[in-house]
Order: structure tokens, then C-alpha cells, then sequence
């Protein structure tokens, strides 16, 4: 009862927070940060179920991401499909290979997904590279547009591709997080919170320890499949540095600044990272130091992540 | 809700251009790679673009407004250089936009340029950005495929036609790698052996082997930037090659020559800029005055050498500040339309004349051909 009312309450702050947000944009330049704060958040998100649930680390989902971003761009040009489709299309590669690599490693005890992710993203990111015919190299690519903005003109509804992928980037993210809250409430998700606490004692009840962080990897790898391909359709444009290590470390990044079990969390440490080096661009030589020690300030005193350390705190005062 | 947003904007839009009117500036945007692995690219750019702004604001400015500079590192990140094209049109209300280190990152912010009618001079070397020609975008580095063009003429002067070629596989090598093998046929010449590396790769006996190995090969040719073709030299030292190297422009530079070690360097031919030159020129040379000027300035403000990409931003400021001096106006179309009539320009990189087909507006000559000779430079054309 009280996790359900949770889970609304969740949701519809999100949701209120999305919509409300534009009533402060001074400019169209803060919806296309909304935009990138809410791609980042989903594939954050997917992130949260692997690693907050599972209790399992992957440092190659950018790979996935680059999946889900070049189908974008390769699907429409290759085998003339819709965009749209394509976006599926990825989803499906990446839940695919997702299955594939997981299967056999999963069934291990350990960090061993860590260094099988480390690979396959390098993999992705050096195939994408070097395949220059089909990827155009470093170069990158162009993505074709989805084709909604014109059809809502033509129903006179004029808005602009900032405002446009705002909206569509939002909604993803709503849809994301409701599917992530409806998970971790879930068998699977106590099945998968009960393997993240102890393995021994998950597979002493009856779990299938190795059948449950499979379902996590996967369902994660869709998450950031998709996150990828909305970033690549918004951009109208991709190169292989979204499928690059330093993307990985980000997304893990964004997912322990925010704290790993929350979905709230996901989407606040998506939008801290964000926007650091939006608003650091006047010392922008600081950057780095800045995040660094975000990062570890964090990690020393809020080992939990942000959200859920500050939520304890404000709990603590009250009770 | 939707009304009360429209008005929120509205009321800021007026403020922002009753402030903009008020001040009387030219606020110019910049996004380049000065960190990340484009940084060799995006860091003299940075320091010139800054340069050059001071040095016209210290000069009474352009028609005695001054120009207000926002420049933003995009850290060689396409997506990030989207969002600060974005940022710079929509928030910093720029009129014209330099950057791009990078092809990618260039592509990025063109969309943008385009779609919200920016003037906007790309840093990058791609075919593809001018040509197609797009009504706002314009570029000041020669095109990768002109390099190889005038790499390939040298060669025909000395009779080679088959060649074999190593290159690296990132973005500059990888880039000019396609355009040689593409005009490669046109200009006469036959490449038999076709080699890469990786950028971080640290030995590249096997795949030189591979080429000295085949039969025919009267030249080898190593586009690449960074410390790639400096190891294909000296691996090409060492094994002893008795065929002559050519590298691109992209190592244009006398760091170089000191990563290489003077020996193996020597021989080397390259095609540069009269920027990495300019203590050869001759005095009426039409390039003398604006490379001596900029190198001191540079040499004294940062205590280094300006790379040839330093070069290309010096030319888009300067070709930009004559534009708009020219239309006597900070209205983006009306420096768009003046920057298309720019004609016989001298930069650093060559002299421009940009047409409405053609946003480039250099030729090969612009090009000098160049062989380290001694630890330095001599020109052979």
C-alpha cells in the first residue's frame, strides 16, 4: 500500500516538475537541456535496475547506447525503415546482445559483468570507428528526422524542435520511470533487491540468481538502447563518441551521484551532471576538479548517493 | 500555462534586446575542443580567438563597438557542441559563430547555423561541410582531399604513381585516408598498399613491413596527427627505407620534427601553410606581413609556437571582423552577405575569396609544399 502510494507520489512529482519547468526557461536553449537531462536520466534509470536491483556493474552501456543511436541513423538509410522503427529495431539488437554476452558470464559469482561490459563498449565504439564505410568513421553520421514535428504543424500546433524534444524526451522518461517503479515493486524486483543483498540466501529461497541479473542486464541495456537512439534522433546527427568509455563512466557516474536504488535519485544525478558543465563554462578549466570532487565528497559522506542520504536526514529530523 | 510562458518569454526577449541595443556590441560565439582528444586542435584556437578579440577591442573595436566574445569548450563532444551552439544562439544572442575543431563537432553546430540563420565559420577540414554549399556556413581550413591533391602532384613531378599508404584511425587520418584513395585516380596514382594503426599504438614495424614488402612501391604516404606518424617515421628509419615519405599537414609542426628526432625526420616532404614558414618568406611575399605579424603577437602573448590550426581560427576571426566592418551592421544576414563577398583576403592559411558556390575560397596555392631539411623547414615551390 504505502509502496504504491510511493510510487504515484513519485511519478507525479516527476511529471510536475517536467511540465512545470518551462515556466522558468528565460530562453529555448534550457529546453535543449532539458532534453539531454532526460535522455541522460532514462538510460540512468536502466542503470538503477542494474545496479541498484541486481547489484551488478556494467561499464560498456554506452555500447548500447551507440546500438540504439547508430540503428537511428543506419536503419532508415540501409533498409529504408521509419525512425521511428528503428528506434525499436535497436532496442531489440541491444536486449539481443545484451542476452548473449550475459548469459554465459552472469552465471559467474563477482565483478566479472564489469570486465565483460568494459570490452563489449570498447568493441561497439571501435567498430562504429573503423567501419568507415558503413558509419562514416569518426566523422560520425546524419540521423533522419522523425517527421512529427511537420505533421503536428500541418495540425497547427507550431512548435519549436527544442520545445518539440523537450516534450518527447519528458514523456520518455515518465514512461521509464513508471515501468522501473512497476518493476521494482514487482516479484522479479524483490526477487532481484534479494540477490543485491545476499546471493547465498536469494538462491536458498528458491531464486534463479543467474535467470534474475540476466532479466536486470537486459531490461537496462533497453533503457539505454533507447535513451541512445532519442539522443541521436534529437541531435539529427551521431558520431561513436556516444558509444565511447568515458559515456559508460558517466552513465555510473550519474547513477551513484544520484544514489543507485532510487529512481528519483537517477533523474537528479542525470541532471547534476548535466548541468555542471553548463553552468562551469566560466571556469571551465575546472571542470573536471569540480566534478572530482563532487564525486568524492560525495562518496565519503553520502555513500548511499545524494537523494537517499538526504532523505534519511530530512526522515531523521522529523521522527 | 501555455500564454503565461509565451509572455514570460516575450518580456525577457524584449529585455535582452533593449540591453543588446543599449550596449552597442558585437557579441560573437566560439565553441571549440580545447580539452579532450581534440585539444591540439582546440587549444591554440581558443588562444587565438581570444587573442585576436583583445587585440580588436584594444584597437577601438570594429566601427568603435566592441566585440563581447562567449567562447565555450566542447571538449571534442558533437552532442556538447550542440548545446552550446544552442546556447550561444538562443541564450547569448551571438550574431556570428567561429568553432568546430572538428569535423563532428562542426556538423553539430551547422544545423544550428543554419536553421536560425547564423553566420558561422567552421575550423574543421571535411569536403562535406562546404560542399554541398549551405547559405551560413563557411570555412577557413583547406579540405583534406586538397591536401592530397597537392601531395600527389609533387609525387607525379618525380615520377612516382604507386604508392603505398599507412593512416591512422582517427578522425583527421581516417578522414584523409577516404579523400586520397578517392582523387587518388584522378590524379594518376595507384595505391598498392593500403595500412592502419591506432592512434595509441606505439610500434608500427609490422604493417611498414607489410609495405616495403610489396612489390612496386615508390613512395609511402601517412596521413595522421599526433604522435602516430611520428612513430612511422622513426619505424621507417629504422628499417631503412630507400623510398621517400610524405606526411600531411597535420603534422605541420616543428614539435614535429623534436618528436621524430632530426635524423629520421629528415627528407620528409608534407604539404603546410605559409604560417609554419614565416621566418622563409620572402618580403613581398603577400602572406609575409599578416604571418610575422601573428606568430609575434602569438610568440609573445602564450610563449609558443602558433600551430597551423591556430592559423585557421586567426583566419575566421579576421575574415569575420572584415565582414562585418564591411556591412557596417551586426545583423547576421547582412555579415553573412558580406563574408560571401569577401575577395582576395590574406590569412594566414592562403587568400580567400568566397562566391556563393563556393564557401571555401581557397585553392591549392594556399598550399606550400615543404621538406625537413636539417631540423627545419625548406620550400620547394
Amino acid at each position: 500500500m504505502t509502496a504504491a502510494r510511493g510510487k504515484w507520489l513519485q511519478l507525479a512529482v516527476l511529471a510536475i516538475v517536467i511540465a512545470a519547468l518551462p515556466l522558468i526557461f528565460p530562453s529555448g536553449y534550457y529546453y535543449r537541456v532539458g532534453a539531454l537531462i532526460f535522455v541522460n536520466a532514462l538510460s540512468v534509470v536502466g542503470l538503477v535496475i542494474l545496479i541498484g536491483l541486481a547489484g551488478q556493474i556494467s561499464l560498456g552501456h554506452a555500447g548500447f547506447a551507440g546500438i540504439g543511436a547508430y540503428a537511428c541513423a543506419l536503419a532508415p538509410a540501409h533498409l529504408g525503415l521509419h525512425p521511428g522503427l528503428a528506434l525499436v529495431l535497436g532496442a531489440v539488437v541491444s536486449g539481443l546482445l545484451a542476452l548473449l554476452i550475459g548469459r554465459p558470464i552472469l552465471r559467474l559469482k563477482g565483478y566479472y559483468l564489469a570486465v565483460a561490459t568494459l570490452g563489449f563498449g570498447i568493441l561497439v565504439s571501435m567498430v562504429l570507428t573503423n567501419e568507415r564505410a558503413l558509419t562514416g568513421g569518426p566523422d560520425g553520421m546524419a540521423v533522419e528526422d522523425i517527421g512529427l514535428r511537420p505533421l503536428l504543424r500541418d495540425l497547427g500546433w507550431r512548435i519549436s524542435g527544442g520545445e518539440f524534444w523537450y516534450g518527447i524526451s519528458g514523456i520518455a522518461l515518465l514512461i521509464g520511470a513508471w515501468m522501473a517503479l512497476n518493476l521494482l515493486d514487482s516479484p522479479t524486483g524483490r526477487a532481484m533487491r534479494a540477490l543485491h543483498g545476499s546471493e547465498v540466501a536469494a538462491s536458498t529461497v528458491g531464486i534463479d540468481v543467474a535467470r534474475q541479473k540476466l532479466r536486470a542486464f537486459v531490461i537496462s541495456a533497453v533503457y539505454a538502447s533507447v535513451a541512445g537512439s532519442l539522443l541521436a534522433l534529437q541531435n539529427g546527427f551521431v558520431t561513436p563518441d556516444i558509444a565511447g568509455f568515458m559515456h559508460s563512466i558517466e552513465m555510473v557516474t550519474m547513477a551513484v551521484l544520484g544514489g543507485v536504488g532510487s529512481v528519483i535519485g537517477a533523474v537528479l544525478g542525470a541532471a547534476i551532471l548535466t548541468l555542471l558543465p553548463q553552468v562551469l563554462t566560466v571556469f571551465a578549466e575546472y571542470e573536471q576538479l569540480v566534478l572530482g570532487a563532487v564525486m568524492i565528497i560525495v562518496m565519503i559522506f553520502m555513500p548511499q548517493g545524494l537523494l537517499p542520504s538526504i532523505m534519511r536526514r530530512i526522515r531523521g529530523r522529523g521522527e | 500555462m501555455k500564454t503565461t510562458t509565451r509572455t514570460a518569454f516575450a518580456v525577457l526577449l524584449g529585455m535582452g534586446a533593449l540591453s543588446g541595443a543599449a550596449q552597442a556590441e558585437i557579441r560573437l560565439g566560439a565553441s571549440v575542443s580545447a580539452t579532450g582528444p581534440a585539444a591540439f586542435l582546440g587549444d591554440p584556437e581558443a588562444k587565438t580567438i581570444e587573442m585576436m578579440v583583445e587585440e580588436i577591442n584594444a584597437g577601438g573595436g570594429i566601427d568603435g563597438e566592441e566585440i563581447v566574445l562567449t567562447l565555450y569548450d566542447d571538449g571534442g563532444d558533437p552532442n556538447k557542441a550542440r548545446t552550446f551552439a544552442t546556447r550561444l544562439i538562443e541564450d547569448d544572442e551571438v550574431v556570428a559563430i567561429i568553432g568546430g575543431s572538428t569535423t563532428g563537432t562542426t556538423i553539430s553546430i551547422l544545423d544550428m547555423a543554419e536553421d536560425e540563420g547564423i553566420p558561422f565559420i567552421s575550423l574543421a577540414g571535411a569536403i562535406s561541410i562546404v560542399d554541398p554549399v549551405r547559405e551560413y556556413v563557411f570555412k577557413t581550413p583547406h579540405t583534406d582531399r586538397m591536401a592530397c591533391e597537392k601531395i600527389f602532384t609533387d609525387m607525379k613531378a618525380q615520377d612516382i604513381t604507386k604508392i603505398g599508404m599507412i593512416s591512422g584511425t582517427d578522425g583527421f587520418g581516417a578522414s584523409m585516408q577516404a579523400e586520397c584513395k578517392e582523387v587518388a585516380g584522378d590524379q594518376g596514382i595507384e595505391i598498392l598498399a593500403d595500412e592502419t594503426y591506432g592512434p595509441q599504438d606505439a610500434d608500427m614495424t609490422p604493417q611498414l613491413t607489410r609495405i616495403r614488402d610489396t612489390e612496386g612501391v615508390q613512395a609511402v604516404l601517412n596521413p595522421g596527427f599526433g604522435q602516430g606518424p611520428a612513430i612511422v617515421t622513426r619505424n621507417y628509419a629504422q628499417l631503412g627505407f630507400e623510398i621517400p615519405m610524405y606526411q600531411s599537414h597535420g603534422v605541420a609542426s616543428n614539435a614535429f620534427i623534436e618528436l621524430t628526432g632530426k635524423d629520421a625526420a629528415e627528407g620528409i616532404r608534407l604539404p603546410g601553410t605559409a604560417l609554419l614558414i614565416g621566418d622563409l618568406l620572402a618580403e613581398d611575399d603577400p602572406q609575409y606581413k599578416v604571418v610575422t605579424e601573428y606568430t609575434a603577437a602569438y610568440q609573445a602573448k602564450y610563449n609558443e609556437e602558433p600551430s597551423t590550426f591556430a592559423g585557421y581560427a586567426h583566419d575566421a576571426v579576421a575574415l569575420l571582423a572584415d565582414a562585418i566592418a564591411r556591412a557596417g551592421s551586426t545583423e547576421p544576414d547582412a555579415i553573412r552577405d558580406a563574408l560571401e563577398e569577401t575577395s582576395g583576403f590574406v590569412g594566414t592559411t592562403g587568400t580567400y575569396s568566397f562566391t556563393p558556390e563556393d564557401h571555401l575560397g581557397l585553392d591549392l596555392s594556399a598550399f606550400r609544399m615543404l621538406e625537413i631539411a636539417d631540423g627545419g623547414w625548406k620550400q620547394l615551390d
